[in-house]
């Protein structure tokens, strides 16, 4: 965990990313989850990881949650659940095009 | 590949079943559980391996379903195989959770600690699943890995190795899969040597701290690179399609438009078998009363149990229809995406996400609807759910609303006959249920079961042709429960209606049905019911009703054969309402079905799973008021417009 402490350090020098501020297809690395314990092991079960990566999907219509995709399969999470996952931009890849 | 032995024979693995020593004599069966994530196809092989030969059972104690059933092997002796909640792990979180955490440890009362597992894993995504093998693994059980949907593996170009992961795991691993019914030779292996494995040995790799979920996970990616897994490619055609559920103006379009299509064709579709049926239940109470000589055995026979029976069961095509487009929707997966898009307006009314499959099952039973709450973890949010999903119109309310739509509601084609009027009045009830299960709930969640915000969280399966098998055995299932309550409850309130309405004798005669004890119970309800259009003889169906609602149609079957003679039965139910019922009390009594709670076995179920009387009464009352208000209004509206 310390290696990862360090990580938020460097990242949260103003402000910090989270998943809800992502566009479609923003690629991003998951830093650590501000969530209760029991909501945060239900995410790390999903995929949900620190150092996992993480591509918004498609958003249900009118504003709904959106789909993630991550650790192979697909979850939808609420936008206000999605504000709490602290995220850092992927350098290596930008956006992708998605099929 | 599914051909493939998981390596070479060792303790754990018995590659031949013919020379394994005979079985010992056990005083139970035995047991074999099959535990996997939700979506990894579990359902689908255990119908596989038992077909008919399984039931919905519950553990005692706890309200959380499971299936049992029985595999036939090939040396003609039978495992018993128990369908598990599906898991991501074995943390127990919420009470299905806890109920596959209690088997596997062999710490459910009056359950017997299984003697083997078949972990199944969806080996497009093994990373992710094989985290679960850690918990499994460790329990000690003979295991049988199963990675499942092997063809979609091969198809989007991934591949494993499962020889080398049989050897990191040190039990046998098989790709097979469910829904085509490849690899299922290696279970049967699996499954004759049950009775002679009683431990198995700890696997090669070093289990994970299994409450340290990264270290687990890492694990599992470590055991994928060991097997040389390659993952396959993104799923094209799921993304295609959600390209098109998910569009922002298709996508909700698109829902309206599959429920408008279900109701439609649940009306015109299912109608001409129900015609026949009703037929067939008329000319054959007309024979019988030729056949069998003059006496009450007679009438009990023909106007109790034939009319009373019959009614019902004549709608049977219909709720199988419903039922298997439900089972379409959601084995194709489309149902995660409609839960998706009404999550928002969900959340609106104070409901969590979650709510929505509760909700949406209520559509077939309240029953398993109030026991699929179970997964909602905050414990209001729950409370609440349960509270509205008998507003929600389960298919016991579909014989009233078809018995009574086709007797009052004319056959006017709407929108340019996309529609007709009686499908629009059903659509219509199915709107209204909602509509005031929705605000319901808001009422309750802005006063009583107020609580903090809730969450959402639902993995998006990927799209998959339903199989034919899967959808056959739920409508099998579905028409036995059906018939069984056909059978028993309705049944019993016909023979126990008949012999109501033929007491007491009058001068060692029947009475005329008014001065009859059934005439005279309904009779004293009359008052009550007079302001909503009901005179005492629909009185006398909606106290039996009280048991479950159609039994109402059975009990008018019941009340018109005796009453009538053979010409006005020969014209069936719908003709004989006329003389009780005004269009417009036809409309108050659809509402007054629409909301009120008549169904024991939900009431039962809620005392049940809140541990109390409290909300089951209050759920009573609260429904029977907005039943009767609802009636009432109606009435008079409809009584407005149509005199």
């Amino acid at each position: 965990m310390a290696a990862r402490k360090k990580r938020r350090k460097a990242a949260a020098n103003p402000p910090p990313l989270t998943l809800a501020d992502l566009q479609l297809g923003q690629r991003c690395i998951l830093d650590r989850l501000d969530l209760p314990e029991d909501m945060a092991r239900r995410l790390m079960e999903l995929g949900f990881l620190p150092g996992n990566e993480i591509t918004p999907g498609k958003r249900a219509p009118g504003g709904g949650p959106r789909v993630f995709r991550v650790d192979g399969s697909e979850v939808a999470l609420r936008q206000e659940t999605a504000a709490r996952l602290y995220v850092r931009r992927d350098p290596e890849s930008d956006f992708v095009v998605l099929t | 590949m599914s051909s493939c032995h998981g390596g070479p024979p060792r303790s754990g693995l018995l590659p031949n079943p013919s020379i394994l020593p005979p079985r010992p004599a056990t005083d139970r069966p035995i047991i074999v559980a099959i535990v996997g994530p939700p979506n990894s196809g579990k359902s689908t092989l255990f119908n596989r391996l038992t077909g008919l030969r399984q039931k919905v059972a519950n553990f005692p104690g706890v309200t959380v379903e499971h299936r049992m059933g029985k595999a036939k092997l090939k040396d003609q002796h039978e495992v018993f195989l128990v369908d598990l909640p599906g898991v991501y792990s074995l943390h127990p979180r919420a009470e299905d959770e806890q109920v596959t955490h209690d088997v596997l440890k062999g710490e459910q009362p009056d359950f017997p600690k299984p003697d083997a597992v078949m972990l199944i894993l969806d080996s497009t995504n093994l990373g992710r699943n094989l985290v679960l093998a850690a918990p499994i693994l460790s329990l000690g059980l003979p295991t049988l890995v199963l990675l499942n949907m092997a063809d979609d593996l091969a198809a989007r170009g991934g591949k494993v190795d499962i020889a080398a992961l049989s050897n990191e795991l040190n039990c046998p691993v098989a790709l097979i899969s469910a829904a085509k019914g490849t690899g299922i030779d290696r279970i049967q292996q699996f499954l004759l040597g049950t009775a002679v494995r009683l431990n198995s040995p700890p696997p090669r790799i070093e289990l994970p701290v299994l409450h340290d979920v990264p270290k687990c996970r890492q694990w599992a990616a470590k055991l994928g690179i060991r097997a040389s897994y390659r993952a396959p490619a993104p799923p094209l055609w799921t993304r295609r399609l959600d390209a098109i559920f998910l569009h922002p103006v298709w996508g909700p379009l698109i829902f309206a438009a599959i429920v408008v299509a279900v109701f439609q064709s649940i009306f015109s579709w299912a109608k001409p078998v129900m015609d026949g049926m009703q037929g067939f239940v008329l000319t054959s109470g007309i024979w019988m009363k030729h056949v069998l000589p003059d006496s009450p055995w007679r009438s009990l026979l023909v106007d109790g149990v034939w009319s009373g029976v019959g009614a019902v069961v004549v709608f049977l095509p219909q709720i199988l229809l419903l039922f298997l487009f439900i089972g379409i929707l959601e084995d194709s997966g489309y149902l995660a995406r409609a839960a998706l898009i009404a999550d928002r307006t969900m959340s609106k009314f104070g409901l969590q996400g979650k709510s929505f499959i509760p909700l949406l099952s209520a559509y077939a039973c309240a029953v398993p609807a109030i026991m699929a709450t179970r997964v909602i973890e905050n414990k209001r949010d729950r409370i609440a759910t349960m509270m509205i999903a008998p507003l929600m119109t389960c298919s016991a309310r579909l014989p009233v609303y078809t018995l009574l739509i086709a007797a009052f509601i004319p056959n006017i084609p709407l929108l340019g006959g996309i529609l007709s009027l009686p499908a629009a009045t059903m659509l219509s009830l199915y709107v209204l249920g909602f509509l005031a299960a929705i605000i319901t709930a808001r009422v309750l969640k802005s006063s009583i079961l107020r609580s903090r915000g809730s969450s959402f969280v639902l993995e998006m399966p990927p799209y998959r042709w339903p199989t034919w098998q899967s959808l056959t055995l739920r409508l099998i299932d579905r028409a036995r429960v059906f018939l069984r309550r056909a059978g028993t409850v309705i049944l019993l309130v016909a023979i126990l209606l008949w012999v109501l309405a033929h007491l007491p004798l009058e001068n060692g005669k029947t009475p005329p049905l008014e001065h009859s004890v059934a005439g005279m119970i309904g009779k004293t309800i009359e008052p009550a019911i007079k302001p909503l259009g009901f005179n005492w003889k629909i009185g006398i169906g909606l106290i039996t009703s009280l048991a479950a609602r159609e039994v109402i149609v059975g009990t008018l079957g019941t009340i018109y054969g005796i009453e009538g003679d053979e010409e006005s039965q020969a014209k069936g139910l719908q003709t004989a309402l006329h003389k009780d019922l005004t269009a417009s009390g036809a409309v108050a009594l659809l509402i007054f079905f629409a909301f009120a709670m008549q169904c024991f076995s939900t009431l039962a179920v809620v005392k049940r799973e809140t541990g109390g009387w409290k909300w089951p009464v209050f759920q009573f009352s609260y429904m029977l008021v907005l039943a009767y208000s609802g009636s009432w209004l109606a009435f008079h509206i409809a009584n407005h417009f149509l005199a």
